[in-house]
């Protein structure tokens, strides 16, 4: 809708190329960032599946089936709420799309809705993935649940081990969860031994990327299935606000696919976007450019070219990449990201529940801190509207919580 | 006069004897050396050498564990290549490493630095056709032979563009999987073979998986040699010593037979 005015405004037609979050072409780049860095074995199933992708996503029929799932099964448009109290406290107005209230608790499940979708369409019987927190996991064995998919899910052992109410969700889903006890046994292990999965699967396994990561069509078509975050953002702020839109559009990032469904939406507004990353797992901030699981982008990684482990207290964050366009967007200045440390998102987390009795995962958190502490310093103008993605519910963080407190 | 990698390898093949480049990950063992060394002395047609990388997506639990091994010991690019540099064998060396070790400088610097220690060939697997162009003019540029693969899952006209672009030889994976020791080899392993036979002249070498020396000459016989890589450092893990790694490598050119000298 938003795109559509832009593009038509004064009848003329923008290159694919020059419009902001946009198609990025056969060749998957993002600027410099994207491509397809993943074996000649695999080369075949991502022609495939960006093939199925462009072709269903121009499909009506299919278009209507997704929607009428995440509508009548995942419980959208999610409500855009007011923050009244935390409001109140920061001098801000601040509103908060509620992808914690989305099945199975996040953002997750608009991307594998429609991955499913695509999957079922291409006659594939397994959904393999990866999965940091669990919620892409959940998310994965839920839609293979939904479809008669078989569903196979990796997972670092350490993660299992602090995520430990997600592993039991998807095996009463009837997934099968892999614990991967090779390098830092988090996110990104799993992401190795799912790619590894694949090359000898590819026959009859979909791999299901769970964010803006991977070879091309991953982080397009991931942020087109997410888009419907922040298209839905951009209507219902254009129906709350006198202005429209808002002067701030924040978003937790750790591969960056909540960000990047959020920022879709108001691209091509005069919002600033801000992606908030944890400290410890920064790659917009302290990444360089590498290639890293099939997508050039920026890494976090020694002088030598060794990916380096991410470190923080969301799981679901530790990823030591940022997907390519995110990348891109920061070049351009298009987008900013910034940091925030375990110890803000804990007090953010508290705050968020005990000013507005909503409990956000972790993850989301990241990008309530960062709200919190820009507005207490005045970075964020008194006055300011701001949209806040609030990416999922904390209920799978209780353990980590009981004991950060 | 050296000749390059492709050069060197046709050369060989005229002798009527199947291609075998044996594989070390380098900085796995503070003696790496000594190992290709060892594959020369027995009858290694050249010699492949892993750059260890962090995240080495294409690789099975083995050459994780030499990887992690090697990185743990502080190995970095410049430090092999310092190695490399004074390594004095009579056959061609090849880099294989993936992507991010290739980005840290740009792929003119890249290629510079690898021909400088003396290094001829260089493999990069999670570089297709796709995005290998940069770096193929960089390697052409030095003389630097860069290798491409090709899958089972290629289509002809994949094979054909890969059959023109690689240099040195092509390498056939074997099977849709990672490396790693098997127990037979698919049978789509020979159709690949006689495709890729069909469309170069090029060495095609077999690689992925090959175990032992009934594979590696059944496999020969599908093109012009082979790589044998997990079998080799599955025994350097378990503690074989450069000799005995050696000795094995002198029982599948066996395997192989020696052509005529
Ligand atoms: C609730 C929640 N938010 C955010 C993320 C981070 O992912 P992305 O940056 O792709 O949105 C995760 C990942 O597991 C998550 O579970």
């Amino acid at each position: 809708m938003g795109e559509m005015s832009w593009s038509g405004r004064q009848g003329v037609t923008v290159p694919a190329a020059a419009r902001a979050m946009s198609d990025p072409g056969a060749v998957g780049r993002f600027g410099t960032y994207g491509g397809r860095y993943v074996p000649e074995s695999l080369i075949p199933a991502c022609h495939e599946i960006e093939a199925a992708f462009r072709e269903a996503w121009s499909d009506p029929e299919f278009r209507s089936r997704l929607d009428t799932l995440l509508t009548v099964y995942a419980g959208r448009p999610t409500p855009l709420t007011p923050a009244w109290r935390l409001s109140h406290e920061l001098g801000i107005t601040l509103f908060l799309k509620r992808e914690d209230l989305a099945h199975t608790g996040s953002h997750k499940i608009n991307n594998v809705i429609g991955q499913a979708l695509l999957a079922h369409r291409m006659g594939k019987e397994r959904l393999l993935a990866e999965t940091g927190a669990g919620q892409h996991g959940v998310a994965t064995a839920t839609a293979a649940a939904l479809l008669g998919l078989k569903a196979t899910v990796f997972m670092g052992e350490r993660d299992i081990e602090r995520q430990e109410l997600n592993v039991v969700r998807m095996n009463v889903l009837g997934a099968e969860v892999v614990p991967v006890t090779t390098g830092s046994r988090t996110l990104k292990d799993a992401c190795n031994e799912a790619m590894r999965h694949w090359v000898s699967s590819v026959d009859d396994s979909y791999y299901c990327i769970g964010s803006v990561l991977g070879p091309h069509p991953y982080p397009w078509m991931v942020r087109e299935f997410q888009r419907v975050i922040g298209e839905e953002a951009r209507a219902q702020c254009a129906a709350e606000l006198p202005v429209g839109v808002p002067d701030y559009v924040v978003a937790c990032v750790g591969g960056g696919s909540n960000a990047a469904g959020t920022f879709a939406g108001f691209v091509d507004t005069t919002a600033r976007l801000i992606g908030v990353e944890a400290e410890g797992g920064a790659a917009a901030t302290f990444g360089r450019v590498g290639v890293l699981h099939g997508v050039r982008s920026l890494v976090l990684q020694d002088e030598d070219g060794q990916v380096t482990e991410a470190h923080s207290v969301a799981a679901g964050l530790d990823y030591p990449g940022i997907g390519p366009e995110h990348a891109h967007l920061r070049d351009g200045g298009r987008a900013r990201y910034e940091t925030v440390n375990d110890e803000e998102v804990v007090q953010a987390l508290l705050c968020l529940a005990r000013t507005e009795g909503i409990l956000a995962a972790l993850e989301s958190s990241h990008a309530v801190a960062w709200v919190i502490r820009a507005a207490k310093s005045g970075e964020i103008a008194p006055g300011s509207t701001v949209m806040l993605t609030l990416s999922g519910r904390g209920d799978k963080d209780i353990a980590s919580i009981k004991e950060l407190l | 006069m050296t000749d390059s990698l492709e050069e060197f390898l046709i050369a060989r093949r005229g002798t009527g004897r199947p291609l075998l480049v044996p594989y070390v990950t380098a900085g796995v063992t503070p003696g790496w050396t000594d190992v290709v060394h060892a594959y020369a002395d027995a009858g290694a047609d050249a010699v492949e050498l892993g750059f260890p990388f962090s995240d080495p997506m294409l690789d099975g639990v083995t050459i994780q564990e030499a990887s992690d091994r090697a990185i743990a010991a502080g190995t970095t690019v410049r430090g092999i290549l310092e190695e490399v540099a004074t390594l004095d064998v009579d056959v061609p060396l090849i880099a294989m490493t993936y992507s991010n070790l290739v980005v840290q400088q740009s792929a003119a610097e890249f290629c510079a630095a690898l021909t400088a220690s003396g290094l001829r060939g260089l493999i990069v697997p999670d570089s297709p056709l796709e995005e290998v162009g940069e770096l193929a003019d960089a390697a052409a540029a030095e003389g630097l032979d860069l290798v491409l693969l090709a899958a089972p899952s290629s289509s002809r006209a994949r094979l054909r563009e890969i059959t023109e672009r690689s240099r040195g030889f092509v390498y056939a994976v074997t099977r849709m999987g990672t490396t790693g020791e098997r127990g037979e080899i698919p049978e789509q392993a020979a159709r690949l073979g006689r495709e890729l036979k069909e469309l170069t002249d090029r060495p095609v070498l077999f690689g992925f998986g090959v175990s032992n020396q009934a594979q590696a000459a059944e496999l020969a016989g599908h093109a012009d040699g082979v790589v044998v890589a997990s079998a080799l450092m599955r025994k350097l893990l378990d503690g074989a010593r450069p000799r005995e790694l050696g000795e094995y490598v002198a029982s599948i050119r066996r395997a192989l037979g020696q052509g005529v000298r």
